[in-house]
């Protein structure tokens, strides 16, 4: 794929944007909040060349792997797979309707392009470490890369898999945090302090990074460090806004998961125009 | 003979190891309880052991397995379901995830270690599971066919499994199948099903009152053409198991016949408690009946 400018980036991540308001909008439910902090990390991963991955064929056999482990922002992931070309753009507005491959959280017997279920939180990384065991006995180059959130930390399951993929050296395995601040009862920091995140991660034997969640530069550049292997997993912790682009959305606690009113969807889709 | 169902499980997953190389062996740490020391000595790079740390295992079982792997996952029956529950539902079953999970000392089996060890309510968990095959061989023997047939099959696999030593009642030449119940004696006055080591129990008292015995070793799928046909000739029902007589085969029974063929029956079990340490096996059996001369008692009621 020839790699996208910044503001083709960006330009992407606003019709991303608000493709996300609409599916919402449309299907009556979802979490907007979080879909809309992992938009940019999710467009940098696929349109940035870090990724190896052929959407006409997407389970093709020599291919990284993702993992949507917090499944509640997959509006984003959907609408992001559709913009490669995945599946036809026309089927996100039936997100969550009976039947549709588009679940309101990825669902493997549904829709075979994703990897695994997910949904349920601190089993993505653990399902990951499977899959990154996997390609190790099999001898393949590919990476897994895990898409978590900051609340997915509060997990106790996910941090066996931090543990175990550290005292394994998993070398093929990366994750990414959407640090967005906010969880579905309110501030992270307040619920229930994770922090110091970058030191729990490095005592456990990762490579960490940080990076601002919003700036494609930034973004790629830190990604880019996940083809290449360093004898540990690898975790960029990515400072991001929930609801971003948004105005009225951001760092609110309401938009974690809603239903969006029409007054709420026209204001979003005017910003994001 | 007797061997306990733990010796052969050790034996079936080292023949299966030698035999297919997709075949893998996890454990949270207990290796050695359940036969695993063989399996991991001869294929290091195929055994695990991922700590204390259960429900990671069933997650990255399900990993493996999505990536082609067959993955046997093994504990206690009591932390299988118990402390994966979640992890079972969504990165096995929800994945369709071709996982195998193994849960010894089911029951009372681990007499010693008390209530916190003993699995009453294992089955019922399992048996919810949508997508969940739930299988409890009857012996040594049964054990070893058991895990081959389990890893032939594609899709999660339960595998209840008794720590005891329990004798052979099924032959090596007996045909096994997943789903397939079978009747080891033919009888007239009562059916008797009856799964895990406890078919010994109903074979001995089935001698005394006439009693045909069903070994359900497959729990789900339900052997529905193997029950009806017995009980349409008996009309008489003991259903028997080494588990709450909430949500195991019990239940399971009476709901299909209570729909297509209403009849009388009694449901042994361990009753809605959880187990007790006991310095032998057979006291905790006997303090809740299910042994053979309950069985004749309980036969004369109904």
């Amino acid at each position: 794929m020839v790699p996208l400018t910044v503001s083709e980036l960006e330009e992407t991540a606003r019709k991303i944007r608000s493709k996300i308001i609409e599916m919402i909008y449309h299907a009556g439910s979802g979490h907007p909040g979080g879909s809309l902090s992992s938009t940019d990390i999710l467009i940098s991963l696929y349109f940035g060349n870090i990724l190896k991955f052929d959407p006409r064929n997407p389970k093709a056999g020599k291919r990284d792997r993702f993992i949507l482990s917090c499944g509640h922002v997959c509006p984003a992931y959907y609408a992001v797979l559709a913009q490669l070309g995945v599946f036809n753009e026309d089927l996100l507005l039936s997100l969550r309707d009976l039947g549709s491959p588009l679940q309101g959280h990825p669902s493997l017997p549904h829709a075979d392009f994703v990897e695994a279920s997910s949904g349920s939180l601190g089993q993505g990384l653990s399902v990951g470490v499977g899959k990154a065991l996997a390609m190790r006995i099999k001898q393949e180059k590919e990476k897994v890369v895990v898409l978590s959130s900051d609340g997915e930390q509060d997990e106790g399951s996910h941090w066996e898999a931090v543990m175990f993929a550290g005292h394994h050296k998993m070398e093929n395995l990366n994750l990414v945090i959407d640090e967005n601040g906010m969880q579905l009862g309110g501030e992270t920091m307040k619920v229930l302090n994770t922090e110091p995140l970058v030191e729990k991660y490095r005592s456990f034997g990762w490579e960490v990074y940080q990076t601002q969640g919003h700036d494609f530069s930034r973004l790629i550049a830190t990604f880019s460090n996940f083809n290449e292997r360093k004898n540990k997993p690898k975790v960029a912790i990515c400072k991001t806004i929930r609801g971003k682009g948004v105005s009225f959305m951001e760092s609110k606690e309401r938009y974690h998961a809603c239903t969006l009113s029409e007054e709420e969807y026209r204001k979003a889709m005017e910003e994001l125009s | 003979m007797e061997k306990s169902m733990r010796d052969a499980f050790g034996e079936a997953i080292l023949q299966l190891g030698k035999t297919n190389p997709k075949v893998l062996a996890l454990t949270a740490d207990v290796e050695p309880s359940v036969r695993l020391t063989d399996f991991a000595r001869e294929f290091p790079e195929r055994f695990f052991n991922v700590g204390v740390a259960e429900a990671n295992m069933i997650g990255i079982a399900a990993g493996l397995a999505l990536e082609g792997f067959i993955p046997f996952c093994t504990s206690f029956a009591v932390f299988v379901p118990g402390r994966c529950f979640d992890h079972l539902r969504v990165s096995v079953c929800q994945n369709k995830a071709n996982v195998k999970l193994v849960g010894s000392h089911c029951g009372f089996s681990n007499a010693g270690d008390g209530a916190s060890a003993q699995s009453v309510e294992d089955m019922a968990l399992m048996l919810s599971l949508p997508e969940m095959t739930v299988v409890c061989p009857a012996d040594g023997v049964e054990t070893r066919k058991a895990v081959l047939a389990a890893a032939k099959k594609e899709g999660p696999v339960y595998l209840r499994l008794s720590r005891a030593e329990t004798p052979f009642i099924t032959k090596e030449g007996d045909n096994f199948e997943i789903g397939r119940a079978s009747i080891l004696r033919k009888g007239k006055k009562v059916t008797i099903i009856a799964c895990g080591s406890l078919v010994a129990e109903a074979l001995v008292a089935a001698e005394k009152i006439n009693a045909e015995v069903i070994n359900l070793s497959t729990i789900k799928p339900l052997d529905e053409e193997t029950i009806l046909s017995s009980v349409k000739k008996t009309g008489r029902v003991i259903t028997l198991e080494e588990h709450s007589v909430i949500g195991g085969i019990g239940s399971t029974i009476a709901g299909f016949l209570g729909e297509k063929f209403p009849l009388p029956i009694k449901i042994m079990g361990i009753p809605d408690v959880f187990g007790e340490s006991a310095r032998n096996y057979q006291e905790l059996l006997d303090k809740y009946g299910l042994n053979a001369e309950n069985i004749i008692k309980e036969f004369e009621k109904i």
